[in-house]
Order: structure tokens, then sequence, then C-alpha cells
């Protein structure tokens, strides 16, 4: 009894610690492998430890690649994507999580049902329709049709916020005779921003992270964003792929959003609950 | 009398909050849905501009029944949706229940467990793709070191492996998050059933079985729900590790290669109506078998 009351606890840390490394292991090994010399990286046996850090190959990333271009796309791609997503979903969110009217359950899992639909549904069709608007192979190209992954969820988010705010204060504020928009703005928002920080950063890491259409509607830098151009990074020849320098723009575009992650992540884990849970 | 032209009001308020939303919607979402199932209809090259579309009926479907390479993506999907969802589950609830126990570095343990969701799906694919390599890959260098394996596999070359290599790595990245949604639905099991089994005398096995597992079947369900019809639509990890290749394909993939690579616009949309048809499918098993409550 007392020799497992002693490896009772070990196994469990055992355990707890083969978990961290299965789950850390990966993002280590693009660090590790940002920093090799090509005649580290390519040789064998396989160092697990970079002999001489090689910081050259970060520069390499916007010198021999056009990633500071990419970068930019992404940044405000995204960021245009979540403001609109956030406006008009708060707008949204306000209708269904405060008024009743017909028709509302309808509408709302009609909102709900195009979050689960496939992408690749839409492809034909919107390409076209982005053809014919002009859009194709700029940024509106795709701020366009991120909307349709960001704006259903970022209204599903916040209704559920709406929904847990007092009324007493709204009530007030009519009484005083404000308009429906003042009290959104005034009244509402500011209570709901624990809502929009994650239901904005939740949209912001799917569009930032978003391939299938960032890859059909853009043909060149002009618009590509990140992930893109990570999946086409060209060395030399095709047959010699530049492995430092794909670690390296890895790593350079994890490290944001581990950082998001770090300082928000009681709000991304109550989002993706109550997302998930909830619904 | 009053009381209702005032409910009246609020409702005209309630859809003009609306309005902007469903048009969006229905821009982005409706009306490209609706197009590229009218396309199904014709042939038409995605080069041309204008499209010059010709009726064809329902010849793209016709052609899609007999496409061995389309019921290939679609046993490709299958297999890469019911293998990692499976395994996903399993090690997902192995992960929640032992975050779920406390002790001083948990904080720091569910931080890691972000690391994974959070990395772009693209990334992490170019990741393991590099851990993968054939001779300066790790992965081979660790089961060599393990004697786990005799000499350097070629995980993305060998059409038996490239799959299961694949199948590893969409496990590695959606598993943390199953294992969140997991831990959320153990966190809301109040404690005091615990305790009061315990002063019954059961068994932390038992406990486990007939406590935990039957209050966490609705975060189950609903965790299994969204994953599978997640993993049905795979397209950035498969793409990237793979190209197009018929050993690997999903029906995302293919579908796509038809539509964009090859400009077969009407095919191409058959395809995508097809893979909209087996998703809603799955929706419909599932809501069927599992009888779950919508709301």
């Amino acid at each position: 009894m007392p020799l497992w009351r002693v490896l009772k606890p070990v196994l469990f840390y055992l355990l707890v610690l083969l978990v961290f490394v299965y789950l850390v292991f990966p993002f280590y090994w693009a660090v590790v492998s940002s920093l090799k010399s090509p005649q580290e990286l390519f040789a064998t046996p396989v160092t697990y430890w970079p002999a001489h850090p090689r910081w050259q190959n970060y520069r390499d990333v916007f010198v021999m690649q056009p990633f500071g271009r990419n970068l930019l796309n992404s940044a405000v791609v995204a960021g245009a994507t979540t403001l609109i997503a956030l406006l008009l979903g708060s707008f949204a969110a306000y209708a269904l999580g405060r008024f009743r009217f017909f028709g509302k359950r309808p509408i709302y899992y009609a909102i709900l049902a195009v979050t689960m639909f496939p992408q690749i549904s839409v492809l034909g069709g919107m390409y076209v329709l982005i053809k014919t608007l002009g859009l194709y192979n700029t940024w509106w190209a795709l701020i366009f049709s991120y909307m349709i992954f960001t704006l259903p969820f970022t209204v599903w988010v916040l209704t559920s916020f709406v929904r847990e705010i007092p009324r007493e204060l709204e009530e007030a504020a009519y009484v005083d005779g404000a308009t429906p928009m003042q009290v959104l703005f005034l009244v509402l928002l500011p209570l709901m921003a624990p809502g929009l920080v994650t239901a904005g950063l939740l949209a912001f890491i799917g569009a930032w992270n978003e391939f299938l259409f960032a890859l059909t509607f853009t043909v060149d830098d002009r618009a590509r964003t990140v992930p893109v151009a990570i999946a086409f990074f060209s060395g030399a020849s095709q047959y010699e792929l530049p492995w430092a320098q794909i670690m390296a723009a890895s790593v350079l575009v994890t490290v944001p959003l581990i950082v998001l992650v770090l300082v928000f992540q009681q709000r991304i884990i109550a989002g993706l609950t109550a997302g998930a849970v909830k619904g | 009398m009053a009381r209702r032209s005032l409910e009246q009001r609020r409702a005209r308020i309630a859809w003009a909050f609306l309005a902007p939303t469903l048009v969006v919607l229905l821009v982005v979402a409706a009306y490209p849905l609706f197009r590229t199932f009218q396309l199904s209809l014709y042939r038409a090259n995605l080069l041309d501009y204008p499209l010059r579309p010709e009726w064809v009926g329902l010849a793209n479907y016709a052609y899609l029944i007999r496409d061995a390479y389309w019921w290939i993506s679609v046993k490709n999907t299958v297999i890469f949706a019911v293998v990692s969802v499976s395994l996903e589950t399993v090690l997902g609830l192995g992960i929640a229940l032992l975050v779920n126990a406390k002790f001083p570095l948990r904080g720091a343990m569910r931080t890691a467990m972000l690391i994974p969701w959070a990395i772009p799906t693209v990334v992490s694919a170019q990741m393991w793709r590099w851990m993968y390599n054939d001779v300066y890959g790790v992965v081979n260098d660790l089961l060599l070191r393990a004697h786990l394996i005799e000499k350097p596999l070629a995980w993305l070359a060998d059409p038996h492996l490239v799959l299961p290599a694949i199948i590893a790595v969409d496990v590695w990245k959606t598993t943390p998050f199953m294992a969140l949604l997991l831990l959320a639905g153990l966190q809301s099991i109040p404690e005091e059933l615990y305790e009061a089994a315990t002063v019954d005398g059961a068994s932390p096995v038992q406990q486990f079985w007939f406590i935990t597992l039957p209050l966490l079947v609705p975060a189950l369900l609903v965790a299994l729900i969204f994953r599978t019809l997640d993993a049905l639509r795979v397209f950035d990890v498969i793409y990237v590790m793979s190209g197009v290749n018929p050993s690997t394909m999903s029906m995302s993939v293919y579908a796509r290669q038809q539509l964009v690579d090859f400009g077969a616009l009407g095919y191409g949309s058959a395809l995508s109506t097809g893979i909209f048809l087996v998703i809603a499918l799955f929706v419909v098993l599932y809501l069927t078998a599992l009888r779950v409550e919508v709301d």
C-alpha cells in the first residue's frame, strides 16, 4: 500500500508530462529547425538543439520571400473581417437576444445552420460572384467571403452574452427617451465587452488561419495571405524546399496567436464552450 | 391595443437590427449555395469571362455516379473522419480527465492544450511534413532510437502510410479542442455526486462508469457532431501534406481540383453539391440515431 501511495503521484505526473510533451513538441521542433543552418538541417543523425543558432533564417523570410506583404494582407483581411462581423453581429445579437418577434426561432436556426455547412459547397458560386463583382485577387474578396463563417458564429456567441445582461439598465435608458441605437451603443455594448473580446478573438483567429478561400480567390502576393504563402514557399529548385525559412515563418505567425491565447485563454475557452455546449 | 402597437413597433426595430446580417448572409451564403447548385446543371469553364454555360441537365450527376475518383475521395474522407474523430474522442476524454484533477501546474497544461488549436492548420501541416521527412525527419529518428522501426519509413510517399500519417496530424491538432469541450462538461458535474458515491463505497472505476460517463453524454455528443462535420469537409491538412493524390484526397480536395485547377465549373459544382448532400446525410443520421434535442 505505501508503495502505491508513492507510485501513484509519480505515474500521474509522468502521464501529465507525456501529454505536455506530445502537445508542445511539434512547436518546439519548428523553433529548433528554424534556427538551424542548412548543413545542420540536412544532416543525420538529427540534432535536438541547434549547434549555432542561425537567426539569419528569420531575416531570409522577409528578404527571400514576400512575407512582409503576406503578413500585411493577413492583418488587414483578418482585422477588417473581425470588425465588420462584430458590428453587424452585435446588431443581430441585440435583436435576437432582446426582442420578441414572429419568425425569430427559424432565423436563429438558419444562422446556426450556416456555421455548419462546408465552405466547398459554395466555392463555385462564390468564385463566379467574386469575379462578377470585380473583387478577385483583392483584400475585399477575402473579407467578403470570410463573412460566411465569421458572421454567424459572432451572432451566435454575442446572442448568448446579450441574454445574460440584466434588462433594468436598458429600460431606464428607454424611459429617459434614448433611441434603440443609443441603447445598443451606450448601454449594451460596454456591458458586452467580454463577449465582444471572445467573439472577436475567435473571428480573428478563424480569418487569420483560413486557407481554402484564400487559395482560390487570390493569384499573387497582392492579396495572398500567410497560410497560402507558407504552403507555397519555394526554394532555389522545385525539389529543394527551404525548410528553415518555412519553419521560421511558421514560428512568426504562431507566436502572436500563442500570446493571444496566453492573455485571453479564459475568454477563448468561454467562447468555445458557450458555442458548443449551450448551442 | 396600445400594447399591440408597441409590440409591432418593437418587432420592426428588431428586424431593422437584423437586416444587415440577413442581407450579408443572403449574399455570401444563400446565393452562392444556390448558384453552385444551379451551375451543377450546366457545363461551363471557370476561365471563361463572361461565362458561357451550356445546359446539360443531370449529366454531371450521371457522370459523378460513375466517377471512380469521386468514390475514392468519399472513402478517404469517411475513413479520415471516422478514425480521427474516434481517436480524438478517446484521447480527448483521457486528457480531460487528467486535467480535471487538481494539481499545481494545471494552468500551464490548459495553456499548452490551446497551442495546437491556435496554430493555423497549414502551419501545423508544414511542421509535421518536415517532422515526417524520410531522411531528416525527427519522427523516424525517434522511432529508430526507440527500436520501434528498423529502417526509416517514407511516411508521406508510401500510399499505405500517408493517410494514417495525416490522420495523426489531425488528431494532434484537434484532440485538445475535444478535451477542452469535455473538460467544461466534466466541471459541470456536481462534486456532491462523487462524495455520495465514495461514502457508498463506489470505486473510482464505478464512479467513472455510473456518474461521469452518463452525465458527460450531452457534451460528448455535441463535441462528436461538431468534430465529425468538421472532419468531413477536411481540406487544408490533406492538400498541404500530400496535394491532390488518390491515396489521400478528400471530397473537398477532389472537388476543388475539378473546379479550379481543371476549370470544370459545372462538374466541380456537382461535386460540391454531392459533398453538401453527404454531410447533410451525416447530420440526419446523427440526429435520428442519437435523438439529439436541438435546443
